[in-house]
């Protein structure tokens, strides 16, 4: 019985979220980040569409987003960002942090 | 090549402070190092895959995979945490007393020891597969040389190793007498900040909604990127803004740990400690 409650809550908890919003497309090349600036609305949570068109993979962290997602090379990944204040929110390509930056303005 | 040195450093620190640890807490357990090592092992062989397979893995549950996996490993780590601290609680005392009084093998403490393997290899291969991802990520694009490369990755590694074996004789230093108390408390904190960092991972992956306001932000103090905020990052599971979910999963994590060592570790009766042998 126990199990059967127990599948029956991983079955249900498994299926995907919905995402908030329409992504937002963002394309890692050269490892640099297209827009490199994203704008978003302050306090509504947003998502954002990583495209890597580059062979190798990146991390897309940010302390401040608290996010950290690996997108392998040549493939992507949806990033979602929490409600924030308004404000400046600074990211970076982990493994290639010297070009590979970028900021989601929250207003 | 610097670059290579930074995060091989940053990563290895961040899993070898845990294997310190957990070589700490288990000073005196006969095998320990089999358990370890298995577990680093394991860990290198884990962090090779999830690398190679870094695509298929993020893939899976329509694009949550990583996010999943991720909270899994932690929660399992969590778990491993719990159970070896309960278990120390209830048996810890008597084992010690035992192995110094006959010095006989003792058998009961392999199964803590499986746990605690388990934990060394959950946290190499979270930090190993970011180290194998981000060189295999220069080797590819061939900006540095690979000699560059290469030392670069083995001098942190090097120094990497060298922390966290600071940090295991460090708590070596400790009276044999009190490193129980101070190891199982790290252990304590360890798993309220993997259980906080799980909680992160699930709310990434969008099954965790609400409390996610930001409750206090410290990062004027202590930035969580700077190399002291990533070691207490490890340690205590520092955050420089937590959220309101966070700071429960914290919070309840060292509550259930607290209680449960309390409830299943019964207080070994207590006998006067021996005079010395």
């Amino acid at each position: 019985m126990k199990r059967a409650i127990l599948s029956l809550l991983l079955l249900t908890a498994v299926p995907v979220p919905a995402l908030a919003a329409d992504p937002i497309k963002v394309t890692l090349q050269n490892h640099k980040f297209t827009p490199s600036e994203i704008h978003v609305k302050a306090n509504t949570p947003a998502v954002i569409a990583l495209t890597n068109k580059d062979a190798t993979a990146e991390e897309f962290d940010s302390t401040a987003l608290k996010v950290e997602k690996v997108v392998a090379g040549n493939s992507s990944g949806n990033v979602r960002i929490r409600a924030l204040a308004p404000g400046r929110y600074p990211f970076v390509g982990e493994y290639h942090a010297d070009t590979a930056k970028g900021v989601v303005v929250a207003e | 090549m610097l670059s290579a040195l930074l995060i091989v450093f940053r990563e290895v620190i961040e899993a070898g402070l845990i294997v310190g640890i957990v070589l700490a807490a288990t000073q005196g357990v006969p095998r320990r190092g089999r358990a370890v090592s298995g577990g680093v092992l394991a860990g290198v062989l884990g962090a090779c895959l999830v690398a190679a397979f870094a695509g298929e893995l993020a893939a899976l549950f329509q694009g949550n995979g990583q996010e999943l996996f991720n909270a899994s490993i932690l929660l399992l780590a969590v778990t491993m945490l719990t159970w070896h601290n309960v278990w120390m609680a209830s048996h810890g005392r008597e084992m010690a007393r035992e192995l110094k009084a006959a010095g006989h093998d003792v058998v009961t403490g392999k199964r803590t020891l499986a746990a605690l393997g388990v934990v060394v290899g959950v946290a190499v291969l979270r930090e190993g597969s970011e180290v194998v991802l981000f060189l295999y990520g220069i080797a590819a694009q061939g900006g540095t040389t690979n000699a560059g490369l290469l030392a670069g990755g083995a001098l942190g590694l090097a120094a990497g190793a060298a922390v966290s074996a600071l940090m295991y004789f460090g708590l070596l230093t400790i009276p044999a007498g009190r490193l129980f108390q101070v190891t199982s408390g790290l252990i304590t904190l360890l798993a309220a900040g993997m259980a906080a960092q799980a909680v992160l991972f699930l709310q990434n992956g969008g099954y965790i909604e609400g409390l996610n306001v930001t409750i206090w932000d410290t990062s004027w103090l202590l930035r969580e990127d700077s190399i002291p905020g990533r070691l207490l990052h490890t340690l205590i599971g520092y955050v420089e803004a937590p959220d309101g979910a966070q700071i429960l999963a914290y919070i309840v994590t060292i509550a259930v740990i607290l209680a449960l060592m309390r409830l299943i570790g019964k207080p070994v009766p207590r006998t006067r400690p021996q005079p010395a042998e």
